[in-house]
């Protein structure tokens, strides 16, 4: 918990969710490889990459794709030390805390003894680490590459090009419009809380702000979505949904499709 | 708990995918039978409010913090088809938008927090919290099992998907190729963390919630709240209560043509007996034989016999007279009773509105 408590801490939370939204939305702006390709090649495109990296098990290839990776964020006007911080710390963080017992757990030659004790390290144990480690690194990266390049309103157009249910693209466009809004005044209560509090709140004090204050965004929530029924209701929604798809290919997406399978069957071709 | 990219095999992301997306098509199906323009907009304000829910640093006994999953309260609010929906589109939009929890794992997460989660949290709710008021603070207890073992539930998933990686999925040397660890590593591991800390933030924000909610706006807990004492309204969220009645007339319309059914069974049921099938032997050896083989009064008893005249059905052994058929009898006479208990039973809810309303006046 950061110094001035839950509330101050769910407050940097929200401040640094928006403050991510807004950097994404500002990069997906600039002219780079990604963005200059059709939203459909790029979904299709990095989910390839994706799945490439986790189907290969060698580390040389997942090497090599992570190589990849880094030249299109280049490419893409996407900062390498954005990536450090955002991406390659967490997940080096977070997956290295679980694959470091791998290197003593991991059954098989044993290649070191930790002070002579029965603690050995394996040479299985540090490559199926290693081999972990990369391959998250290498498909959070490609993840990363999408969200950062491509507005929101395109990655549901492309998933409508899909054929994913008409009633889902709608749920998924409208729970991003309200998380903006549930969030601003989700931030507004905890600030107003926290500016009328002396002192830190703890334990089941702080519990029961933060279960007032989810009950209080709950029924917000429930008014909000009775005036969007009422909204669409006047303006005579049926049913129907109908989403404008004005997508067209070029050659240019069709070269971009065309080197991303290559590049990802031929990638997992090699890391079988 | 959201499963990055890398810790699970292809094969397994795919058998995930296929298990999620069955649950999205039955969830839809379910939902799309009430008004569409209805349901859209309030899954996804839900779907947002549980992606804010999972942001609140929620204190923990213990001095440490802990992230709630706002599963459990959606499924205490709009049931398990809404919950699986509305937590699913938040999953994608960690994934697609904040990049939180991978592409090819994202079928793993929602089958674990949306579906797994959501349906245990509203069967415990469910099973604990039948019958109980709305104001009832047994509700509040079974809010705060259900989220326990809901978040519980989802991290027992996960620990599997990841503790059968190394056995299904290693190299000619025995190196694992995904998640390292085997099921005796993984599940304690993931489970200790969940036990302590995941669990009690989904049942400390769920209970809050739900006790939140009786005092602030009842009528959100009536959509899952059961039969409930006849001065309490219906739903004023979703109309579930309409389909559970269409769905009630259809079972008691099947039942009432399966009730031929008994024709095939033989033998007569024990202590049914007419004092003129008690008299037969074969009777008689049956009752002999149900009674531990005691062995029966010699003649059919006189007070048995007496009290035997005093009524005649109208319908005897579910066999009107004027009806040739043994099977549209038993059709008939099942008909016929269920008609008597509707007859019934209106004049009873008739008679207490009344009441009700002599009492207001």
């Amino acid at each position: 918990m950061g110094r001035g408590g839950f509330l101050a801490s769910t407050m940097i939370g929200f401040t640094r969710a928006l403050a991510r939204a807004m950097a994404s939305e500002q990069i997906a702006r600039q002219a780079g490889l990604l963005q200059s390709l059709d939203p459909r090649v790029r979904v299709i495109g990095l989910f390839t990459m994706v799945l490439a990296a986790v189907l290969s098990r060698k580390i040389a290839v997942v090497g090599a794709l992570f190589f990849v990776a880094v030249i299109i964020a280049i490419l893409s006007k996407v900062g390498v030390g954005m990536l450090v911080k955002r991406v390659w710390l967490v997940v080096l963080g977070f997956t290295g805390v679980i694959a470091l017992p791998a290197i003593f757990l991991t059954p098989g030659d044993p290649v070191a003894a930790i002070a002579g004790g029965p603690l050995r390290i394996t040479v299985q144990g540090v490559q199926t680490a290693t081999l972990l480690i990369a391959r998250v690194e290498t498909a959070v990266t490609f993840t990363s590459l999408l969200v950062l390049c491509t507005p929101w309103t395109h990655v549901l157009k492309a998933l409508r090009a899909f054929r994913l249910p008409q009633e889902a693209v709608m749920m998924l466009a409208m729970t991003h419009r309200y998380i903006f809004l549930l969030v601003e005044t989700a931030g507004q209560m905890f600030e107003s809380r926290q500016s009328r509090t002396v002192g830190l709140v703890k334990g089941a004090a702080g519990r029961r702000i933060a279960a007032r204050s989810a009950g209080v965004l709950l029924s917000k929530s429930i008014e909000l979505s009775n005036e969007v029924y009422l909204a669409m209701q006047s303006r005579g929604f049926r049913g129907e949904i109908r989403i404008l798809s004005d997508f067209h290919m070029r050659s240019w997406d069709y070269l971009g499709l065309a080197a991303f399978l290559a590049a990802g069957s031929l990638s997992a071709w090699i890391g079988r | 708990m959201h499963i990055p990219d890398g810790y699970l095999s292809p094969s397994t992301c795919a058998v995930l995918y296929a298990a999620a997306i069955a649950g999205w098509y039955s969830a839809l199906k379910r939902l799309k039978r009430v008004l569409l323009s209805r349901v859209v907009p309030l899954i996804s304000v839900f779907a947002a409010f549980s992606f804010v829910v999972m942001m609140f640093n929620l204190p923990l006994p213990g001095g440490t913090t802990g992230h709630a999953l706002g599963v459990t309260i959606s499924a205490i609010v709009l049931g398990p088809s809404g919950a699986v929906l509305a937590i699913s589109i938040a999953l994608a939009i960690q994934a697609l938008f904040f990049g939180d929890g991978g592409i090819s794992t994202l079928g793993a997460n929602c089958f674990n927090m949306a579906i797994v989660a959501s349906l245990v949290a509203y069967a415990s709710y469910r099973l604990i919290a039948t019958g109980a008021a709305i104001g009832a603070k047994r509700r509040v207890a079974a809010a705060a099992i259900a989220g326990y073992l809901a978040a519980n539930a989802a991290a027992l998933m996960a620990a599997i998907e990841f503790g059968i990686q190394p056995a299904l999925f290693h190299d000619a040397r025995g190196m694992p190729l995904y998640a390292p660890y085997p099921l005796s590593i993984a599940v304690p591991a993931m489970m200790i963390g969940h036990l302590t800390f995941a669990g009690v933030a989904e049942a400390a924000i769920s209970a809050g919630l739900v006790a939140y909610l009786q005092a602030a706006d009842p009528a959100l807990l009536r959509n899952t709240a059961g039969a409930l004492p006849a001065t309490e309204e219906a739903s004023a969220i979703m109309p579930a209560a309409t389909n559970s009645l269409r769905r009630l007339w259809i079972a008691v319309a099947l039942l009432m043509v399966l009730t031929p059914l008994g024709i095939l069974a033989a033998g007569k049921a024990w202590g049914e007996w007419s004092p003129s099938e008690l008299a037969m032997r074969q009777s008689a050896g049956q009752t002999a034989s149900a009674a531990g083989n005691s062995v029966g009064p010699p003649a059919v008893p006189a007070g048995m016999q007496q009290l035997a005249r005093l009524w005649t059905a109208p319908f005897p052994a579910y066999a009107p007279t004027f009806v040739k058929s043994a099977r549209f009898g038993y059709f008939l006479s099942a008909m016929f009773a269920v008609g008597i208990l509707l007859l019934v039973s209106l004049m009873a809810q008739h008679l207490v509105q009344r009441r009700r309303e002599v009492g207001h006046s």
